[in-house]
C-alpha cells in the first residue's frame, strides 16, 4: 500500500446524500455490514468497529457513516519500493570493476563506474556480468542496488593496508581464471590509478587514463594535463574520471559472491610502516578528514584547543566564534568560510544556521554536542548528545588519553612478543 | 657510498597559457634528487637537445643534462629503459603524470615491469637511505602520509606534495652541458590511430528527480534536509555520552 489517498468521489457523494437510493448499502459497507442474530437481534462485532488511526490508536466513528471523510484508506507506514531484480545466469564474460572502497564503502565514483559497466554490457550485448572486486575490509551493505552482479572479495592479511604488489598479483590471477572483457578502475588518488597502472604494466595492455566518455567502440580520454581529448578504440583497461556515467538506480542486482582459487602472493618488496602522525592543523581544512568545530556554545577555549589536540582533529569554527575573535577567519566553516569534506564532523555548541549547514553538506557523519535538543544541528547529526559542552569534552579527552595509553602499551607488548 | 640517483624530466605545459615550461612534478623530482645526491644527480630527457625547457631544469644547479636524442614520435620508454640498465641506477625519480602528450602516467610502471624493480607511487619525500633500503613517505588523500620501506633499486613517482622546486637561474642554465646520446627510433605505433582534439568542457551533471507522481515531485522540490534519523542521547550521563561519541570515532577510524 502506498501513502497516496485513493478517493472514490461517487461513493463519498452517496454516503453524504442520505436520500440516495444506495445510501444504506454504501454506509453499511463502510461499517462492515449489518448482521442479525438468529433471534433477529442486531449483532455488533466489537473488533470490527472503528479503524486504526495514523498514530496507531483505534478510532470509532460515531457519525454513523454520515461523514464524508474517507475512512480507513490511508496506510500509516510508507512501504519501501522493491526494485526489479536484474539476474545474470552463467555469464559469458565479466566486466571487472575494482572499487576504491574508501572506508570500506563504495564511493560515488565507484557507483558511477558500476553504472558504466552495465552500459557497456548493454551496448556489447551478450550475457555479461558486472563484478565488483574488493580488497581488505568491506563495510558496504548495498552492493545489490549499486549494480553488482557478482562480488569478488579478496580477503587476507596480505591485502590489508597498503599492499599494491599483492593486489596486482591477485588481479593477474583473476585475469587468468575468469573471462574478463574489461577492467574498470576509478582514476583516483585513493589507489585506483596506482593499481590500474600496475595491472596494465603487468598484462602489457595499453590503458586509457582519465577516460570520461566511453562506449563499446570508442573512448574519449583526457591528455596533456586535461587540455586534450584523445579518441581511440576502447581498450581492455580503463581508468575513469568521476561522473563518467550515471549510477544504477532502477534495478536491484544479485551481488552473488564468487571466489578466486588459490591466491598466492610473493613477499612484498615494499613494506608498509603505517600512517604517519601529521599535524592536523597543517592539513587544509577543506581536505581534513576529522574536524572538531566550535560555536557560540564553547566557553572554555583552552579546553577546546586541548581537546582538538588530544583527539587529533583539525579545528573548525562557526562564524560567531570567529567574529568574537576566538578563532582565526581561516577556520570558519560555512557559506562564507570553507566548505569541508570531512568524514566526521563534531559540532560543539553550534546551532546549525543554514549558512553553517551549507559548509558541511558533504560531511558523512555529523556529531552534535549541544544543550538544545531542538536545534537544527541535532536534526542533521547522526549522533547528538544533549549536555554541557565543557563537561562532555573533558570526558571525551579522558577517554582519548586512556585509549592512547592502552594502545601504546599494546604496541609495546606486541613488540616484546615479536622480539 | 653515494647512491646513483637518476631523475627523468619532460617538457611541461603551463595550465593557463599552454606554453612549455618545466613540468611541476618533474621539477619536484629534480629537487628531491638534488637533496639526495647533490650535483651527482643524473637528469635524463628523451627527446631533442635543442629543447629550451631543458635549460630551465639545468638552471636549478645542474652541471649537465643527459639527452637521449630521438624524434618526437619515437617511444621514449625503449631508450630510457636501455639507459637505466646500462647506468646501474639505485633510485629513479619521475613525475606522476606528464603534462604533455598522453599523460597516462604509465612510464614509471612500465619501466618497473621491464627492469623488475619495485615502484612507489605518489612520493612526498625520501627520508632516509640505509643498508640498501629507503624510507619513503607517500602522499595520501586528505594530507595524510604513509611511510614505507623499499629495497634499492626502485622507481619513485613524485607527487605534488613533495617539496617545491627551487627557482631556476637563467645564466647557469645556459652554461649547462647537454650530453647527447643516441636514443631509440622505435615508433609508437598504437598512437598513430588515435585522434586528438582540444578538450571539450565536460557537461555538469544535473540533479534529476525521477518522480512518478506529482506528489513525489513536489516533495523533492520542497524537501528539507533529512532530519530525525540520528540517535539523540538526552538523559544519559556525560560519561556515557562521551563514550558513545568515542565509539563512533573509533568505528570510523579517525582515532587510531
Ligand atoms: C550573510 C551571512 C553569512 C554567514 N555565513 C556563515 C558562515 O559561513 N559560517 C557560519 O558558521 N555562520 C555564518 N553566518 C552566521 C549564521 O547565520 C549563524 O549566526 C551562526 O552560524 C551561528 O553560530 P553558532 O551556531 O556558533 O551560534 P548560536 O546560534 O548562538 O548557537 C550556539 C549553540 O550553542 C549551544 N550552547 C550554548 N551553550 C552551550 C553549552 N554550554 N554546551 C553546549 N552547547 C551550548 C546553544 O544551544 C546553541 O545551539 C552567516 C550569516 C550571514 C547573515
Amino acid at each position: 500500500m502506498s501513502d497516496i489517498i485513493r478517493r472514490d468521489p461517487r461513493a463519498e457523494w452517496i454516503i453524504r446524500n442520505r436520500l440516495h437510493p444506495l445510501h444504506d448499502q454504501y454506509a453499511n459497507q463502510e461499517e462492515g455490514g449489518e448482521v442479525r442474530g438468529p433471534s433477529g437481534l442486531l449483532r455488533k462485532f466489537p473488533h470490527k468497529v472503528g479503524f486504526i488511526g495514523p498514530n496507531g490508536i483505534k478510532r470509532i466513528d460515531r457519525l454513523k457513516g454520515n461523514s464524508s471523510a474517507p475512512k480507513g484508506k490511508r496506510s500509516s507506514a510508507a512501504q519501501e519500493v522493491q526494485l526489479p531484480l536484474h539476474k545474470v545466469d552463467s555469464p559469458e564474460y565479466y566486466i571487472m570493476v575494482v572499487a576504491d572502497l574508501v572506508g570500506g564503502r563504495l564511493t560515488g565514483h565507484d557507483k558511477d563506474i558500476l553504472g558504466l559497466a552495465h552500459k557497456l554490457i548493454a551496448e556489447q550485448g551478450g550475457n555479461g556480468a558486472v563484478v565488483a572486486v574488493c580488497f581488505g575490509e568491506v563495510k558496504e551493505e548495498h552492493f545489490d542496488t549499486a549494480g553488482v552482479d557478482r562480488l569478488l572479495h579478496i580477503d587476507g592479511e596480505a591485502f590489508e593496508g597498503y599492499s599494491p604488489e599483492a593486489r596486482v598479483q591477485a588481479l593477474a590471477q583473476v585475469e587468468a581464471q575468469y573471462p574478463v572483457k574489461h577492467w574498470l578502475f576509478p582514476d583516483s588518488i585513493h589507489g585506483g590509478c596506482d593499481l590500474a597502472s600496475r595491472l596494465a604494466a603487468r598484462l602489457g595492455e595499453r590503458p586509457a587514463t582519465q577516460a570520461w566518455q566511453v562506449n563499446a567502440e570508442q573512448t574519449v580520454s583526457r591528455g596533456a594535463s586535461a587540455s586534450l581529448d584523445i579518441t581511440r578504440k576502447t581498450p581492455k583497461i580503463l581508468m575513469l574520471l568521476e561522473e563518467c556515467a550515471d549510477a544504477i538506480d532502477e534495478t536491484r542486482h544479485e551481488a552473488t559472491p564468487i571466489t578466486l582459487d588459490g591466491v598466492s602472493v610473493s613477499a612484498p618488496t615494499i613494506q608498509d610502516q603505517g600512517l604517519m602522525d601529521v599535524d592536523p592543523n597543517a592539513i587544509p581544512m577543506a581536505e581534513a578528514e576529522f574536524i572538531l568545530s566550535a560555536g557560540n556554545g564553547i566557553h572554555n577555549w583552552d579546553q577546546f584547543h586541548d581537546a582538538a589536540k588530544v583527539l587529533g582533529a583539525t579545528e573548525g569554527a562557526s562564524r560567531v566564534a570567529v567574529d568574537d575573535g576566538f578563532m582565526p577567519r581561516s577556520r570558519q566553516v560555512g557559506a562564507t568560510g570553507t566548505w569541508v569534506t570531512a568524514r566526521v564532523y563534531i559540532a560543539v555548541g553550534i546551532s546549525g544556521a543554514i549558512q553553517h549547514m551549507q559548509g558541511i553538506g558533504q560531511v558523512d557523519k555529523v556529531v552534535a554536542i549541544n544543550t538544545d535538543a531542538g536545534c537544527d544541528m541535532v536534526k542533521r547529526a547522526a549522533l547528538s548528545v544533549i549536555g554541557d559542552s565543557e563537561e562532555i569534552l573533558s570526558e571525551l579527552m579522558k577517554l582519548a588519553a586512556e585509549h592512547k595509553n592502552t594502545s601504546v602499551s599494546d604496541q609495546a607488548e606486541e613488540d616484546s612478543h615479536a622480539a | 657510498m653515494p647512491h646513483k640517483v637518476i631523475s627523468l624530466i619532460s617538457v611541461g605545459r603551463h595550465p593557463q597559457s599552454g606554453r612549455s615550461r618545466r613540468a611541476d612534478q618533474d621539477s619536484r623530482a629534480v629537487e628531491l634528487g638534488l637533496k639526495l645526491a647533490g650535483t651527482d644527480l643524473d637528469v635524463v630527457h628523451a627527446g631533442s637537445s635543442q629543447e629550451p625547457v631543458l635549460r630551465q631544469y639545468a638552471g636549478m644547479g645542474l652541471p649537465k643534462v643527459t639527452v637521449l636524442e630521438q624524434d618526437e614520435s619515437a617511444d621514449a620508454l625503449v631508450s630510457i629503459a636501455d639507459y637505466l640498465k646500462s647506468e646501474k641506477a639505485d633510485i629513479v625519480l619521475t613525475g606522476v603524470r606528464a603534462e604533455s602528450g598522453e599523460s597516462s602516467g604509465m612510464t614509471p610502471y612500465i619501466l618497473s615491469e621491464q627492469l623488475g624493480w619495485p615502484i612507489v607511487a605518489r612520493v612526498a619525500d625520501i627520508v632516509d637511505i640505509k643498508e640498501g633500503e629507503a624510507q619513503v613517505l607517500l602522499a595520501l588523500p586528505r594530507g595524510q602520509r604513509r611511510q614505507v620501506t623499499v629495497k634499492l633499486p626502485f622507481i619513485a613517482s613524485i607527487d605534488n606534495a613533495a617539496e617545491a622546486a627551487r627557482q631556476s637561474a637563467f645564466g647557469p642554465g645556459l652554461r649547462a652541458k647537454m650530453d647527447s646520446q643516441k636514443g631509440s627510433t622505435v615508433e609508437d605505433s598504437v598512437r598513430v590511430d588515435w585522434s586528438e582534439a582540444p578538450a571539450k568542457a565536460r557537461p555538469k551533471r544535473l540533479k534529476i528527480v525521477k518522480a512518478k507522481t506529482a506528489a513525489d515531485r513536489f516533495k523533492a522540490a520542497t524537501a528539507k534536509p533529512q532530519g530525525g534519523s540520528g540517535k539523540v542521547m538526552k538523559n544519559e550521563s556525560a560519561q556515557e555520552q562521551a563514550q558513545a561519541i568515542f565509539d563512533l570515532l573509533i568505528e570510523e577510524k579517525v582515532i587510531r
